[in-house]
């Protein structure tokens, strides 16, 4: 092996393992759903390690990244579709939705402010307070938008203070 | 869900229960802002409620911002962890008058 090529090996770092599928569900993009897919997601969570709290946590982030699609992906269409992967990773638990609705862009999905208290884009600001990482972008097939989040294990929770 | 405990001439006692979400909130929504219109004193008890969430903080948002304007008072009594959670999440569990029961709440007013 050259210097070099040892070089390019040691920056790539150790491999990550691949995540653990834990599970995948598709289902209509409808809110009266959403009530059948939280269990699944905190059952999930407990299963990765998070504590009830953390896993009430990501049930909600999620669940309000699942309305994001109905309400301003699908705009109330019910013959959208959802799709929701889980998956174990060695520090935390893997959350990706993809969608087939018109592509959003990124740069439009704002948070709200701290001290704003009128009601809506809470959701957004649930899934940037509780996920340690929410990467919006095109399904690779070009079919819909990708929805990829991460929740560490060691992340603290956040605490009223 | 939606009902009324406690109906008197200028006050009313909601109780929210089970799931405050996307499917639930347009009809609590409604339940919270005519229950603000017409009374000076309104208790939210969500004692049983199981899961909030942005949907159902919002109908709470706008039924408070309803009560001010009407110069009418929205307290929440009995609130259930989850509820709370989500709250402090918000960082709303500060800007809503909260109480541990109906009793706290009317001592509070007096």
């Amino acid at each position: 092996m050259t210097g070099a090529s040892s070089a390019t090996k040691l920056a790539q770092g150790p491999i990550e393992p691949a995540p653990e599928p834990l599970l995948e569900m598709r289902f209509p993009a409808q809110a009266d759903r959403l009530k059948l897919v939280r269990g699944s997601i905190r059952a999930a969570a407990r299963m990765c390690g998070f504590n009830d709290t953390a896993a009430q946590d990501i049930v909600l982030a999620v669940d309000e990244a699942c309305q994001n699609i109905i309400v301003h992906g699908y705009k109330g269409r019910e013959d959208g579709e959802i799709r929701l992967n889980l998956a174990r990773k060695q520090d935390g638990i893997q959350v990706i939705l993809l969608d087939t609705a018109p592509l959003v862009d990124p740069a439009t999905i704002v948070p709200r402010a701290l001290n704003d208290i009128r009601p809506g884009q809470l959701g957004s600001y649930f899934i940037r307070e509780i996920m340690d990482t929410a990467d919006y972008r095109p399904r690779p097939d070009g079919a819909g938008n990708l929805l990829e989040m991460f929740k560490r294990l060691d992340s603290t929770p956040w605490q009223a203070t | 869900m939606a009902s009324n405990l406690n109906h008197a001439d200028n006050q009313d006692v909601l109780r929210l229960a089970g799931n405050v979400d996307l499917e639930h909130s347009p009809e609590i929504r409604k339940t919270l802002l005519d229950a603000v219109a017409e009374r000076v004193n309104v208790f939210v008890d969500l004692s049983e409620v199981t899961y909030i969430d942005s949907s159902g903080i919002a109908c709470l948002v706008e039924a408070l911002q309803t009560a001010r304007d009407h110069g009418a008072n929205l307290g929440l009594i009995s609130v259930s962890r989850q509820a709370m959670r989500v709250l402090e999440l918000a960082r709303l569990d500060m800007v809503f008058s909260i109480h541990d029961d109906l009793a706290s709440a009317l001592r509070a007013k007096t």
